[in-house]
């Protein structure tokens, strides 16, 4: 199997992974998470990154979040390669360039929803964008919310809290890890909703691993990982496209 | 379930590690104490047994010099001893003398202490030898001008046998040659003090009148019974003698060897109890967490059908198992301790007799009750609140929120109490002396306890105040902490509790010391005009000559001896002193209320305004008095002066008193000096006093220093013995810390993954655990204040000029301290937060 090249066709490179490896332990014990995996996230893209459990998934996105460290190969975030950076700069990295939502929404329970938004920002000691920050309130439907702590909020609430903290800080890529995992299926649609129009609408780029194929149908591609190597591609996918392809992963994992 | 409990405790070893800490330093105070008390009590016992081992009998005169009442022959006779030494059964008596002999060393300072400086009489046998005495260099000192020295003092004075040694009595300093050096079982010496031997006849001349001693020591022959020997000298001496057998005499000394014991033994368990009392918080948090984190486990427990009992004990035998590891360990590290402290108290120059260290039964089963009680005590509630998870939070998909069960009921309950308490205390102040004092004491230990529950609902306002701070200048960590501290009251609260404690008793001992301090200097600045007081350093009389000596001293402007006496004035006893007339008031303030101030010098009596008030006595009022020795006569009231704290209630001149006195008790001589307080008028003074080793020169800071001086060492003992408290906060500030970053695990990955740098992290938890200490120590802080403030009251009206001192400084200071014990407790959280695997961290289950 071939890794899939992909030039830049439209627009510029958002984030790019090149002959990404992540290899755990030493000798018989060695686990190979991520086999020379070359990858680009272009900007104003929403991007799928799906496979079997196992398949290194949320590894590539930890190493190209500068989350986890990786053993060879390289990441950019932007122009800034992440390899070199010390823990301090990929600190400052993940604060000022990109933005994070999780599956268990992580959000503080002693801070109001309002300043969970705004808190990448008072980290960084920025005053949020008042304009933009309306704009994602609104987008979000949160208005009425901002004042209330996260435990007097539903999942879905929550999770929609969490997609404006990402979006709050206009970071260069937001990465998602399976972020409607712990949703009901309307909460979960209502947040990839919000997720996609951040793309068409505000030019958002946004990286997000999933198993849900009816999750993945949101994005505009998606890319497949086994074995800890990229395996296909698709672009526009429905959920019944992406399913088929997954099924197929099954199959060969029987036969194999 | 006790195997569960088991593996639960080394489930959890790294969590429990500060509850089995606290636990240990507790039993180890307790169990050090007892066991350094016992050992101490066991080697003063057999030292003091050992010193009347060769006593049958001690024949001992209370012949007073001082009381011109005694009629009685002066001591013991040299005829009577020569009777016993006759009577049957006797193999040998030995006439003692003693008094107060101070020696100089090389540079005319005193060697020791003053009040452990003896003098005794070489009392040589038929065989030139004294039993009580060994000599390790020269021989005992047999005639005129010779001394021998114990074996310490002399190498602390770098004396040889054949040098010459100014020893100091109640006379004038004498050179004397030292003939030779001595080891002996006395228990004064071995106990560091310094003893001189003279020649029996000198010894007599020095300490009483020649050819009488003060005590007889008896050895019996063999086969002669104490009894039989006691019966049989009885008869031989004067009424005033007193016949102890040797047995008695070690009884008697043993029985206040252990009542001296026993009162050093309360003292530190009662320190011990305030550190395990504070231990209490600790593992009570501990507990409380543990049984949180397991509330799903607990659940299946009781969905698979245990007891809500069985659930409870379960929770309680960890405890057990907890205290008792924590007791052993606690009990090994207070004998250890105990050494430490025997050793320690040598080197400090406090001299230890040797003997073995002694390890009660009973000391080991209080140390592992106390441990194992405490331990499980505090488990108590937090296992009761296990035992409340309903089985269904087993099935339960979520986590259980933490029960943030209102805190209505305990706050009313602590608002009760703490009223009470707080009432109590406005009573007691009210009242004074001991019986306020007493109210006091309940009402301090409810609103101790009234403040401890409530501590919760205090924290939101205190805590709310520091928080704009430390947004304002710490950013988004200082906010994140102000916030976190407050997250979960009750723990914040039990931790705050310990520090408030400790602070609570060292905040209300300064505020007291600050005051007494300068209660005591404003009675020196006030009442004190003298430049210089000259006193024995051993507390005892001045002789004579000594006020004599002073007036010839170049540069005298006033000169006024305090020659204590008593009358009886009008059917009731007073105590007076003596003075000299005119110069009294230059070296006093003695303030005219009424008469005149030269009533002393026309042979009337001054006495103080209170005194006067009581016995309804006014200038001119006719008194009837009734003098030391008897005899009576009638005086007028020249004066009324204002109460003076150096000052007996009642003045009289010195000549008044003379004709009444065998020998004028000076407790000591006020001076003033022309030129004031200069180097060149404290040695004229000392040269006056012949350069005598055993006479102290005070200048107006000595002497404010001999007050003020007391309350500091009190207040560094106290300090010193809290400290062990103040640790076991410490631990558990520690703990609170642990345990949040260990249950913030998840956040604190999300915080680090959205861009919050390790520093920042850090810096979080270090400012939560400052906000938390300092918490603690306004609390501490402000009921330690106000338990000064009553007990101060109490004492107010025996002050003149009492006033309330608030040492801010101190109380800054205690503040800073507060912060940094914060820091350096959440030096090890929040390392382990800043290296948390984010990826695990964030990772969901």
């Amino acid at each position: 199997m071939t890794t899939t090249s992909t030039t830049a066709r439209t627009t510029a490179v958002a984030a790019r992974a090149t002959e990404l490896s992540k290899v755990y332990g030493i000798g018989e014990t060695q686990v190979v998470a991520l086999d020379n995996v070359s990858v680009d996230f272009r900007q104003g893209e929403f991007t799928a990154i799906m496979g079997p459990s196992g398949s290194g998934k949320s590894t590539l996105m930890h190493c190209a979040a500068g989350l986890d460290t990786f053993s060879s190969g390289s990441v950019r975030i932007g122009d800034i390669e992440l390899g070199s950076l010390k823990d301090k700069q990929l600190t400052q990295l993940r604060r000022d360039k990109i933005g994070f939502i999780f599956q268990a929404f992580n959000l503080l329970p002693t801070l109001t929803a309002l300043e969970n938004i705004t808190l990448p920002m008072d980290i960084a000691g920025r005053k949020p964008d008042k304009a933009w920050l309306q704009n994602v309130v609104d987008m979000v439907g949160l208005k009425d919310r901002l004042s209330h702590r996260p435990t007097q909020l539903s999942g879905g609430q929550q999770q929609r809290v969490a997609v404006a903290r990402a979006l709050a800080s206009q970071p260069e890529i937001i990465f998602g890890d399976e972020p409607t995992g712990n949703l009901d299926s309307r909460s979960g649609a209502e947040v990839l909703g919000f997720l996609r129009n951040s793309v068409r609408e505000l030019g958002q780029t946004v990286v997000m691993v999933t198993h849900d194929p009816v999750a993945a149908a949101y994005a505009d591609r998606v890319i497949f990982l086994a074995d800890g190597r990229v395996v296909d591609e698709m672009l526009a996918p429905t959920a019944d496209s992406v399913l088929d392809r997954m099924k197929e992963f099954d199959a060969r994992g029987r036969t194999s | 379930m006790f195997r569960t409990a088991l593996r639960n405790v080394l489930a959890h070893k790294a969590r429990l590690l500060m509850t089995v800490l606290a636990v240990m330093l507790g039993v180890a105070f307790v169990s050090g104490t007892l066991v350094f008390t016992d050992t101490l009590g066991n080697a003063f016992r057999n030292q003091s047994a050992k010193s009347f081992d060769h006593v049958a009998v001690a024949v001992s005169s209370n012949y007073s010099a001082s009381d011109p009442t005694d009629r009685g022959t002066p001591g013991i006779s040299e005829k009577t001893l020569g009777k016993i030494q006759a009577v049957d059964g006797v193999a040998s008596a030995t006439g003692r003398v003693d008094g107060f002999a101070g020696v100089a060393d090389q540079d005319g300072k005193l060697i020791g202490n003053g009040w452990a400086n003896s003098g005794g009489n070489f009392a040589p046998g038929k065989d030139g030898k004294d039993s009580s005495y060994t000599f390790t260099d020269g021989s005992g000192p047999v005639k005129d001008g010779q001394i021998a020295l114990d074996k310490d003092t002399a190498a602390k004075g770098e004396y040889k046998v054949g040098d010459s040694v100014r020893v100091a009595t109640n006379g004038p300093v004498k050179e004397y040659a030292l003939s030779g050096v001595f080891t002996t079982e006395d228990g004064a010496v071995n106990a560091g003090g310094s003893l001189v031997l003279f020649d029996t006849a000198v010894a007599q001349k020095l300490y009483l009148e020649p050819g009488y001693f003060h005590d007889v020591n008896v050895a019996a022959a063999a086969g002669a019974t104490e009894r039989q020997i006691q019966d049989r000298v009885v008869p031989l001496l004067p009424d005033n003698a007193v016949v102890q057998t040797g047995q008695q005499l070690a009884d008697d000394q043993a029985e206040q060897i252990e009542s001296g014991m026993s009162s050093m033994n309360t003292m530190l368990l009662a320190f011990a109890g305030i550190a395990l009392f504070v231990g209490i918080f600790l593992i009570a948090n501990t507990f409380t967490m543990l049984v949180a984190q397991r509330t799903r486990e607990l659940a299946l427990l009781r969905a698979v059908g245990a007891s809500r009992k069985q659930v409870t004990r379960s929770v309680l035998a960890e405890a057990l198992v907890v205290g008792a590891v924590a007791s052993a360990v606690g009990f090994v590290l207070g004998i250890g301790l105990a050494v430490g402290l025997r050793s320690a108290m040598g080197s400090f120059g406090a001299k230890v007799p040797n003997g073995p260290l002694v390890i009660a039964p009973t000391t080991a089963l209080a140390a592992f009750a106390v441990g194992v009680l405490i331990t499980t005590f505090a488990a108590w509630l937090p296992a009761r609140r296990a035992a409340k998870i309903p089985p269904v939070a087993a099935m339960g998909s979520a986590h259980l929120p933490a029960s943030t069960k209102s805190l209505v009921v305990r706050n009313s309950i602590g608002a009760v109490i703490t009223g009470i308490g707080a009432a109590l205390i406005v009573a007691g102040s009210a009242k004074n002396g001991s019986a306020g004092q007493s109210l006091i004491a309940g009402g301090a230990f409810l609103s101790l306890i009234g403040v401890i529950v409530l501590i919760p609902l205090l924290s939101r306002p205190i805590i709310g105040l520091l928080r704009p701070l430390l947004g304002g200048v710490f950013g988004v960590s200082g906010k994140l902490a102000g916030q976190n501290a407050l997250r979960n009251p009750r723990r914040t609260g039990a931790t705050a509790s310990a520090l408030a404690i400790g602070l609570t008793l060292v905040t209300g001992l300064s505020v007291l010391g600050a005051t007494l301090s300068q209660a005591v200097d404003r009675m020196t600045t006030d009442n004190l005009k003298a430049d210089y007081m000259v006193e024995m350093a051993n507390n005892m009389h001045l002789d004579p000559s000594a006020v004599a000596a002073l007036q010839k001293a170049p540069g005298i402007s006033a000169l006024s001896p305090m020659q204590s006496s008593q009358l009886i004035i009008n059917g009731s006893d007073q105590s007076v002193a003596g003075v000299t007339p005119g110069d009294i008031q230059k070296v006093m303030t003695v303030d005219t209320v009424s008469g005149s101030p030269d009533a002393l010098a026309q042979g009337q009596i001054a006495v103080a305004e209170k005194t006067a008030d009581k016995h309804h006595i006014k200038t001119g009022t006719k008194v009837s008095v009734k003098y030391a020795d008897g005899k009576k006569g009638e005086l007028t009231v020249g004066l009324v002066f204002k109460d003076n704290e150096f000052l007996e209630p009642v003045l009289a001149s010195t000549e008044l008193l003379a004709p009444h006195e065998k020998t004028p008790d000076i407790s000591g001589v006020f001076v003033k000096m022309d030129g004031g307080a200069t180097g060149k008028n404290e040695q004229a003074l000392v040269d006056a006093m012949g350069d005598n080793p055993a006479i102290s020169v005070y200048d107006r800071q000595d002497i404010r220093n001999l007050f003020g001086g007391t309350i500091n060492t009190a207040l560094n003992i106290m300090y010193g013995l809290l400290a062990m408290a103040l640790i076991i906060a410490v631990l558990g500030v520690v703990n609170t810390l642990a345990m949040s970053v260990f249950e913030r695990q998840q956040e604190i990955g999300m915080l680090r993954a959205i861009g919050l740098d390790r520093s920042k992290v850090k810096r979080m938890i270090r400012l939560e655990a400052v906000v938390i200490s300092v918490f603690g120590a306004v609390i501490g802080i402000g009921l330690g204040s106000f338990l000064a403030w009553a007990i101060g009251k109490t004492i107010a009206t025996s002050i003149p000029g009492y006033e309330l001192v608030m040492p801010w400084l101190k109380i800054a200071l205690f503040l800073f301290l507060a912060g940094v014990v914060g820091i350096l407790a959440a030096l090890w959280p929040a390392r382990s937060a800043a290296r948390l695997n984010m990826l695990t961290a964030i990772k969901t289950e």
